[in-house]
């Protein structure tokens, strides 16, 4: 922003900064206080061991899938929402954001209810569809707590794009699919892809649901959150810390990801 | 000389706004120009003409063809919007080759075909800037150039010149009219001003609160306006210029 011609320092710039070096400090007091707890050598011996490195694995290939079905259902989705009205779209909204208000492990009690009535138990009785205490289930839980997110970064992403570019692609030529493809999508492509990194880094960090859904059973349905949650429950405080670093880390790296990609067009060439 | 448009008793509404019994010929090559007051509906019937709303009553021939129910792509309709709608995500060669591409046209063959195009509006050396960074005349030359590409039967120029300062405004009009007898390409343009329609007119339509009230040479309508509206407005007008 240019500077404004008059005082140099206003109170408002003062205050602002402030609050915000304030909170910056905050954050990274925990961080460090973290950091300062572990041990170079117990992070490496936890890293090292079987049951950590099923968890990473394990973590990595759930959160994989799951952002492969978040970013199949919140582009349509989100291009529904943010193109059509239709009687009740307001509820519709209402009920695609319920996942984001809702606690965490409500979402895995209501699917094991769910798994318990008739339908449920059909789909359990498939060969090769079990979900309840399976990696599978990791990536429902999964895709439940984070698919809100991918979906509301979808809608804001073709709600920014300027409906009207879409009719003139129609009369240039393009059915609406091709206009579709050719003008809405490549518009949304930085929200979009922002909105996947923080539904992918939502899915790395689910717990709650895991627990109840999924169990929490080494080298089986053992995900980093749950490793973190083990190890303390035994008294296990450095590898637990040591676990809750990687997930920091990968944090940092997703949310510098959605950043970059929101500052700027970073998709195309000239 | 054949009609490229006939459109007889077109209605068609457009939320509370209706636009009714529309009828309108525009013969090969011919530069018609649509005046009108603001929210008079002219915009609302270019883009009923595109097929972006559809027709309530009546029917629309292009090429002697009845498009009354067709998709946009299938009017062989070139259009140019107010805003130019620019796609800003694509560098100017990609926004004139667009429509090519859409028909499936490989993209070196598609810059071939836009050649000449390119060339009569001076874009070449624009062909990989990025809309943001064109002027609004540059930024109406590839608008225009996109809309051209496919060879349309009729070309539709939505207020081509409102948001260009006055020395830009003479010279995109007489280009416009250059570009048109070059391609000879039947052109409907929408505009409020007299003086923009006498730059570039063969005949001239007044469409007044929905109704397209009066149709024919401009001179015509000054003289024998069909009504008190009618009147007001090209008095309004010319006062207006008149300064």
């Amino acid at each position: 922003m240019p500077a404004v011609a008059g005082r140099r320092v206003h109170w408002v710039s003062v205050l602002s900064i402030a609050f915000l070096v304030v909170f910056v400090a905050a954050v990274l007091a925990l961080v460090v206080a973290d950091l300062g707890y572990v041990q170079p050598g117990v992070m490496l011996d936890v890293l090292g061991s079987p049951e950590v490195r099923h968890a990473i694995f394990l973590s990595l290939v759930t959160s994989g899938v799951t952002l492969g079905l978040v970013v199949c259902f919140a582009i349509p989705v989100g291009y529904a929402l943010s193109r059509y009205r239709f009687p009740g779209s307001v509820l519709v909204d209402a009920i695609v954001d319920l996942p984001i208000v809702l606690p965490p492990v409500v979402i895995g009690v209501s699917l094991l209810v769910f798994f318990r009535t008739a339908v449920g138990q059909w789909i359990e009785s498939v060969p090769w569809l079990g979900f309840v205490y399976t990696p599978k289930g990791i990536v429902l839980c999964q895709f439940f707590v984070s698919a809100s997110y991918g979906i509301r970064a979808a809608k804001a992403s073709f709600n920014a794009v300027d409906r009207r570019l879409e009719h003139l692609a129609l009369t240039l030529g393009c059915t609406h699919g091709r206009a579709f493809c050719t003008v809405a999508l490549p518009m949304a492509r930085s929200g979009l892809a922002a909105g996947a990194v923080m539904a992918w880094a939502r899915a790395v960090g689910v717990f709650g649901p895991l627990m109840v859904f999924a169990g929490a059973v080494r080298m089986k349905t053992e995900v980093m959150p749950t490793t973190v949650y083990l190890e303390l429950s035994v008294g296990r405080i450095e590898p637990a810390l040591a676990v809750a670093m990687l997930m920091l880390a990968i944090a940092m790296v997703a949310l510098t990801l959605i950043h970059w990609l929101g500052q700027t067009d970073r998709w195309w060439g000239t | 000389m054949g009609h490229v448009i006939r459109v007889r008793d077109l209605s068609f509404r457009a939320g509370d706004f209706e636009v009714r019994d529309v009828s309108l010929d525009v013969a090969r090559g011919e530069y018609f120009v649509l005046l009108g007051p603001n929210g008079s509906g002219k915009t609302l019937l270019v883009s009923c003409l595109c097929g972006l709303i559809r027709a309530r009553a009546g029917r629309i021939e292009i090429g002697g063809r009845d498009v009354t129910r067709a998709e946009p792509r299938l009017r062989r309709i070139g259009y140019v919007p107010q805003d130019y709608g620019l796609f800003p995500h694509l560098d100017v060669a990609r926004n004139v080759t667009f429509a090519l591409r859409a028909a499936g046209v490989r993209r070196a063959a598609a810059l071939a075909a836009v050649a000449p195009l390119v060339e009569t509006l001076g874009l070449g050396r624009l062909l990989d800037h990025r809309p943001d960074t064109l002027s609004g005349g540059e930024r109406q030359k590839v608008a225009l150039a996109r809309a051209l590409a496919l060879r349309p039967s009729l070309l539709l120029l939505d207020e081509p010149v409102s948001a260009l300062d006055g020395p830009t405004r003479a010279e995109v009009l007489e280009q416009l009219r250059r570009v048109q007898r070059e391609f000879a390409v039947t052109t409907i343009h929408v505009c409020h001003s007299i003086d923009e329609a006498a730059a570039v007119a063969d005949r001239a339509g007044v469409m007044i609160a929905g109704r397209l009230v009066q149709t024919g040479r401009l001179e015509d309508l000054i003289e024998r306006p069909a009504d008190a509206g009618v009147a007001r407005l090209l008095q309004v007008e010319r006062r207006g210029a008149g300064g």
